[in-house]
C-alpha cells in the first residue's frame, strides 16, 4: 500500500486568502476614489480606505508568511512542494516582465513611429504640416509638438553611478549565496547586508534624481511622452527595487535568526531571483531610457 | 488505486461547515464550485445587461434608455462577461477537474488559489458599484479605447482601471497555480503526452494569461496616468498616440480571445470521444494545434486595426498570420469530425451541446476569417457582422462548450445525473433562440448597421425586432438550465463512478461525487 512516494502536503484551512481579497479590495476601492477626489480637489474617505487596505495587506502577509515558515521549519515540506514555490516564484517574474514590457512598449512606439508620424515621416506629411509644422521630431523628445518643453536627464552622471551600484549588488548578493550554500554564515550575512545597503543607496541616489529632475531640469510627469516615460518606466522600476529590498530585509532577519540550510533556502533563493530581475530591469532602463 | 482512496474516505472526507468551509477553504472542489457558481451569477448578470441593450434596440427610435445609459450597458455587459463569466467558468472547471485527471490531491498552491477567488467578488463590486456613481460608470466600450477612455471619460474611470487591476492579479495567480499544478503534480506515469486534452489547453492558457495579463495591466496604468496625471501616451500634442493605446491593448486582447477559446477545445475534445466511444483522433496533432494557435495569437494583434491606419507592410504581415490560425484550427474541427466517424453515437446533452458548438464555432470561424480580408474588413469594421462574429464564437463557442461541460461533469460533482429531459429541452431552446438571436447580425451587418449605436436606420427594423426576440428566448432558456442545476444539486437518480459508458480518464475512476480529497497518494498511470 504505502510505496515510496512522497506524502503531498495540503495545507489546512487558512484565513489569510479572504483577509488578502478584502485587502486588495480597500486598496483599490479606496485607490479609485483618492484618485477621483483628487482630481476633483475635493477630499473625501479615499485615502483612509487605501491606507487600511495596506494595514490590511501587511496584516495578512505576516501571517501567512508566519504560517509558511512555521510549517517549513517543521519540516512539513517535501521537495514537491520546493519545486511548486520555485516554478510560482519563476512564472510571477516572467509576469512582471511582461509588464514593464508594456512600458517598454509604448517608448519603443512612441520613439521610432509617433515621434517620427508626428514630423511627417511615411504618409504623414499634411498631418505634419496642418496639425504642428515647427514640430521637430528629436529624441529625447525635450520638446512636444503642443510645445510643452522640458531637458532631458543626462546618462553619465548619477544614473551611471546608480547602474554599477545595482550591479554590484547582485554580485554581493551572489557572494551571499555561495555563502550559504558552502554554509560560510558569515560570508552570508556580510554580503545579504552589503546588498541592503546598496539597495537603499540606490533607492536614495534616484530619489534624489527625482528631486534634481523636478526642481532644476524641469522634467516632470507631465511635460510630455519623455517625462511620461521616463517616470513610469524609473517608477515603476524603483518600486520593484523597494520591494525587492523589503524581501531581502526579511529574509536578513531571518538569516539572522539561523534559518535556511545550505539544501533548502528557497526564500532566499526567491529574493535572490527577484534581485537579479529587477537589476536586468535597470539595464535595459539604463540603455533604452538614459543613454539612447 | 480505488482502495487507496477509500482508506482516506474515513480520514479525511469530513468537510468543515459553515461560512468559514468557504471563506478559508484551500480544497480545489470548494474553490471550483465557488468560481463555477460566480460565473453563472455574474453571466445573469451581464446577461441582463444584454436584455437591455436588445429591449432598447427592438424598435428604431430611442425608447427605454439614454444614450449614455445604453453605452454603460454594452461597456459592462462584455466586461463582465469576458472577466467575470467566462473566464471564471474556465477557471472553475480547470480548479475541479485539472487534480483529478492528472491524479494530483489539489492543486499545488492551495491558499494562493482561494486568494485568486477571492478577489473577483470584489472586483466585480467595484465595477458594479461604479454604475451606480455621480456621471454613471464606463460608457466606452469593453475596449476601452483612448481618447474616449481618457479625455472623454468620466469620473468613475479611476475605478475600472483599479477593479482591472486586482482582476489581472487574480487572473494570473491562477494561471501561475496551474501551470505549477500541471508541471509538479501529476501522478507517476501521467507523461506530458498522456494528458487529456483540457489539461493540456490550460497549460496552454494558462501561459497566455501570464503573458497577457501585465500588458493589460500596463494600459489601463496608462490610460489612468493619461486621465487624471497629465501623462500623454495617447495623445498626440504631447507626443504620444492614441494608436499606441490599441496596439497595447491588442496585443493583450487578442492572446485573450484565445483564453477564452483554448480551454473549449479542450473541454470538446474529452466529449466527442466519450459519446462516440473512439478514442481522439490525432491526439498529438491537437496538442500542436493549441500551441500553433496559442504563439500565432501573439503575431495578429492589429487585425483589430486595419481600419486604424498603419503601413501597408504591416497590414498584410497581419492579414496573413491570421489567415493562418484557420490551418491550426481546422485541424482541429477535422479531429473531432475523424473521432465521430463510425463511431457508435449517443446523443445525450454535454454531446449535444459539443456538436453544437463544433458546427456554430466553425461559423464564427469562417467570418473571422472574412474579417482578416483587410480590404474586405473595411466594409465590415464597427458593424453588426463583427458583433454576430464574436459572439458566434463566444457564446455558441465558449459559452456552449462551458454548458456541455457542466452537463458532462455534474454527475461526477454532485453524485446525481442531471435530469436529461429538462436537459434536453435547455438544449433545443438555447439552440434556436441563439441563431434567432445572432444570425441575422451578420445580415444588418453586411448591410451597414453600425454597432454600439442605441438607434438605427429604418431599414434594419424588420431583422432587430426578430433579434431581440431571440435574445429575450436565449436569455430564458438559460433560466432551464439554473432549474436543471438545482435539481440535480438536490438529488435525482445515483451516478455510477463511470458515469458515461465511454468515459475514460483518472476522473472516472473515482466515485460519484468525488471524494472531498481524491489522490492523497498518486494514482498509477499506465
Amino acid at each position: 500500500m504505502s510505496k515510496t512516494y512522497e506524502r503531498y502536503y495540503v495545507p489546512a484551512q487558512s484565513p489569510w486568502p479572504i483577509v488578502g481579497a478584502i485587502a486588495l479590495f480597500c486598496i483599490a476601492f479606496g485607490a479609485g476614489h483618492l484618485v477621483i477626489d483628487m482630481s476633483k480637489q475635493q477630499s473625501g474617505f479615499g485615502g483612509w480606505l487605501l491606507l487600511a487596505g495596506f494595514a490590511i495587506l501587511v496584516f495578512m502577509l505576516v501571517g501567512w508568511f508566519r504560517n509558511i515558515i512555521e510549517e517549513s521549519m517543521s519540516g512539513l515540506y517535501s521537495s514537491q512542494m520546493d519545486r511548486s514555490f520555485r516554478q510560482g516564484m519563476s512564472w510571477f517574474i516572467v509576469s512582471e516582465v511582461m509588464f514593464f514590457m508594456a512600458f517598454f512598449g509604448a517608448l519603443f512606439y512612441g520613439r521610432v513611429i509617433a515621434m517620427e508620424w508626428l514630423g511627417g515621416a511615411s504618409n504623414n506629411a499634411m498631418t505634419f504640416a496642418i496639425l504642428w509644422p515647427d514640430f521637430e521630431p528629436v529624441w529625447p523628445l525635450v520638446k512636444t509638438p503642443g510645445g510643452i518643453e522640458t531637458q532631458a536627464m543626462p546618462a553619465w552622471g548619477l544614473p551611471a553611478i546608480n547602474t554599477a551600484i545595482l550591479l554590484i549588488s547582485s554580485v554581493t548578493l551572489h557572494f551571499a549565496h555561495t555563502g550559504l550554500e558552502q554554509n560560510k554564515r558569515g560570508q552570508l550575512k556580510g554580503m545579504l547586508f552589503l546588498t541592503l545597503v546598496l539597495g537603499v543607496i540606490f533607492l536614495c541616489l534616484q530619489g534624489y534624481e527625482y528631486v534634481h529632475a523636478y526642481r532644476d531640469l524641469g522634467l516632470r510627469l507631465d511635460s510630455g511622452f519623455y517625462g511620461n516615460t521616463f517616470y513610469l518606466l524609473t517608477g515603476f522600476h524603483g518600486l520593484h527595487v523597494t520591494l525587492g529590498a523589503l524581501i531581502l530585509f526579511f529574509v536578513f532577519l531571518r538569516v539572522l535568526k539561523g534559518h535556511f540550510t545550505p539544501e533548502k533556502h528557497f526564500a532566499f533563493q526567491a529574493g535572490a531571483w527577484y534581485w537579479h530581475f529587477v537589476d536586468v530591469v535597470w539595464l535595459c532602463l539604463f540603455v533604452f531610457v538614459y543613454v539612447l | 488505486m480505488s482502495a487507496i482512496t477509500h482508506d482516506h474516505d474515513h480520514e479525511h472526507d469530513h468537510k468543515p461547515s459553515g461560512i468559514k468551509r468557504w471563506l478559508y477553504t484551500t480544497n480545489h472542489k470548494d474553490i471550483g464550485t465557488m468560481y463555477l457558481v460566480f460565473a453563472l451569477l455574474m453571466f445573469f448578470i451581464g446577461g441582463s445587461m444584454a436584455m437591455v441593450i436588445r429591449l432598447e434596440l427592438f424598435q428604431p427610435g430611442m425608447q427605454f434608455v439614454e444614450p449614455q445609459f445604453f453605452n454603460q450597458m454594452t461597456t459592462v455587459h462584455g466586461l463582465i462577461m469576458v472577466f467575470g463569466a467566462v473566464m471564471p467558468a474556465f477557471t472553475g472547471l480547470a480548479n475541479w477537474m485539472i487534480p483529478m485527471m492528472i491524479g494530483a490531491p489539489d492543486m499545488a498552491l492551495p491558499r494562493m488559489n482561494n486568494w485568486s477567488f477571492w478577489i473577483l467578488p470584489f472586483a466585480f463590486l467595484i465595477l458594479l458599484l461604479s454604475l451606480f456613481m455621480p456621471g454613471g460608470g464606463p460608457d466606452f466600450g469593453w475596449t476601452f479605447y483612448a481618447p474616449l477612455s481618457t479625455t472623454y471619460s468620466n469620473d468613475s474611470t479611476a475605478l475600472f482601471v483599479f477593479s482591472v487591476h486586482i482582476m489581472g492579479i487574480s487572473s494570473i495567480m491562477g494561471a501561475i497555480n496551474v501551470i505549477v499544478t500541471i508541471w509538479n503534480m501529476r501522478a507517476p506515469g501521467m507523461t506530458w503526452m498522456k494528458m487529456p486534452l483540457f489539461v493540456w489547453t490550460w497549460f496552454i492558457t494558462a501561459f497566455l494569461l501570464i503573458m497577457v495579463m501585465p500588458v493589460l495591466a500596463g494600459a489601463v496604468t496608462m490610460v489612468l496616468t493619461d486621465k487624471y496625471f497629465g501623462t500623454s501616451f495617447f495623445d498626440a500634442a504631447g507626443g504620444g498616440d492614441p494608436v499606441l493605446f490599441q496596439h497595447i491593448f491588442w496585443f493583450f486582447g487578442h492572446p485573450e480571445v484565445y483564453i477564452m477559446i483554448l480551454p473549449a477545445f479542450g473541454i470538446v475534445s474529452a466529449i466527442i470521444p466519450t459519446f462516440a466511444r473512439k478514442p481522439l483522433f490525432g491526439y498529438a496533432s491537437m496538442v500542436y494545434a493549441t500551441a500553433s494557435i496559442a504563439i500565432l495569437s501573439f503575431l495578429v494583434w492589429a487585425h483589430h486595426m486595419f481600419t486604424t491606419g498603419m503601413p501597408v507592410f504591416a497590414t498584410l504581415f497581419f492579414m496573413y498570420c491570421t489567415m493562418l490560425i484557420a490551418v491550426p484550427t481546422g485541424v482541429k474541427v477535422f479531429n473531432w469530425v475523424a473521432t465521430m466517424w463510425r463511431g457508435a453515437m449517443t446523443f445525450e446533452v454535454p454531446m449535444m451541446f459539443a456538436l453544437a458548438f463544433i458546427v456554430l464555432f466553425t461559423i464564427g470561424g469562417f467570418s473571422g476569417l472574412m474579417l482578416a480580408i483587410t480590404p474586405a474588413d473595411f466594409q465590415y469594421h464597427d458593424t453588426y457582422f463583427v458583433v454576430a462574429h464574436f459572439h458566434y464564437v463566444l457564446v455558441t463557442g465558449a459559452v456552449f462548450s462551458i454548458i456541455a461541460a457542466a452537463y458532462y461533469w455534474l454527475p461526477k460533482w454532485t453524485g446525481h445525473m442531471y435530469d436529461e429531459r429538462l436537459g434536453q429541452l435547455h438544449f433545443w431552446c438555447s439552440l434556436i433562440s441563439v441563431n434567432l438571436l445572432f444570425f441575422p447580425m451578420h445580415f444588418v451587418g453586411l448591410a451597414g448597421m453600425p454597432r454600439r449605436i442605441p438607434d438605427y436606420a429604418l431599414q434594419f427594423a424588420d431583422f432587430n425586432a426578430f433579434i431581440s426576440v431571440g435574445g429575450f428566448l436565449f436569455g430564458l432558456s438559460q433560466l432551464i438550465f439554473v432549474w436543471v442545476l438545482v435539481k440535480c444539486a438536490r438529488g435525482g437518480e445515483k451516478a455510477t463512478a463511470q458515469v458515461w459508458e465511454g468515459a475514460e480518464g483518472l476522473e472516472w475512476q473515482v466515485p460519484s461525487p468525488a471524494p472531498y480529497h481524491t489522490f492523497e497518494t498518486p494514482p498509477e498511470v499506465k
